[in-house]
């Protein structure tokens, strides 16, 4: 196993709490905008279903399940 | 650790608008795919949902249509656009949280192997046993299980593909490691595989080509974005590397 470089080669910053809220919110955008083109089924607005009807060809190709 | 922090450490920011961006670049290479190839089948099996709703005397989609056919043609892109740049945002938030834990000090291998994890868990394993459905497959009475059924098998790949590094790290030699990682990873897809439902709805009547060549489609969409996300990622952070640093000791180590 090569040893962990020194730190100049490392390209992230420091995992701190700070970071790990940040990282948190931004996975659950993330989700929320997958979960939009994904998955709103379109059950509670006109909206849902127009961005449904939008994107329909896509998500069949990505492969989520779809009506 | 002793791991310090570098001063030349691009933060959390950076790494993440790389990752967005990889992810657009990403997402509408694979709506260019899905166009071309996943296009001309979707449209056919559209063409058997209408005939078949004809046959039966039900209205026609066609009335109270919100999007027309040309819509949902230019909104492919913009599906396919937005979930690239959601998946890119996700793999750079993985990236910044594991490079440390991922032991390459390659940043290349290291984005490419966290977006072949992405392609194995969150494709690969729920194509298998969720293969993805053109229109008029599938009972509409049925897409809330469908679709919890569907988000369990994207966490049993996630946990399967985690398993296998955890099982590969507790193996000495090379060997080892390889077969611990193949069972680690088995297992878990195995028992998932076991618990979850099966679900069959193609109907009898629905074309077996139409279906397979539907599939292929599907699978080339995910892996067009999966592939192009990882290359454009790992191309982005050595871009913003060569740009930063300066330090002449480029590391040709490969693990």
């Amino acid at each position: 196993m090569p040893k962990l470089t020194t730190a100049g080669q490392l390209s992230t910053p420091t995992v701190s709490p700070r970071l790990l809220v940040t990282a948190l919110a931004v996975v659950a955008l993330m989700l929320l905008v997958t979960y939009l083109v994904a998955f709103d089924q379109g059950a509670v607005s006109r909206s849902g279903m127009f961005l449904h009807e939008l994107m329909h060809d896509g998500r069949h190709l990505l492969g989520v399940p779809c009506h | 650790m002793s791991l310090s922090t570098s001063s030349k450490a691009p933060g959390f920011g950076a790494l993440l608008l790389r990752g967005l961006l990889a992810g657009l670049i990403a997402g509408l290479l694979a709506g260019v795919f899905a166009y071309a190839f996943g296009e001309p089948k979707v449209d056919a099996a559209i063409a058997l949902e209408e005939a078949a709703a004809h046959a039966t005397g039900e209205p026609s989609h066609h009335a109270d249509e919100l999007v027309s056919r040309d819509g949902q043609r230019g909104g492919l892109f913009l599906a396919t656009a937005l979930y690239g740049a959601a998946m890119g945002g996700i793999l750079a938030t993985a990236y910044t949280l594991l490079r440390r834990r991922l032991r390459t000090p390659s940043n290349t291998r290291a984005a490419l192997s966290l977006a072949g994890a992405a392609l194995l868990g969150l494709v690969l394993v729920p194509y298998v046993k969720y293969p993805p459905n053109p229109p008029a497959v599938g009972d509409p009475a049925t897409i809330n299980q469908r679709t919890i059924s569907y988000l369990a098998i994207v966490v049993i790949g996630l946990v399967a593909v985690w398993a296998a590094v955890v099982a590969k790290r507790t193996q000495p030699s090379e060997w080892r490691q390889a077969i611990a990682a193949v069972v680690g990873f088995l297992v878990v897809v195995v028992v998932g595989y076991a618990l979850l439902p099966n679900i069959s709805e193609v109907p009898a009547t629905f074309p077996p080509d139409l279906l397979w060549s539907f599939r292929l489609a599907s699978l080339g969409t995910q892996v067009v974005l999966w592939t192009a996300l990882g290359l454009a990622y790992a191309a982005l952070l050595s871009y913003s590397g060569r740009r930063q640093a300066t330090q002449p000791e480029r590391q040709s180590v490969t693990a």
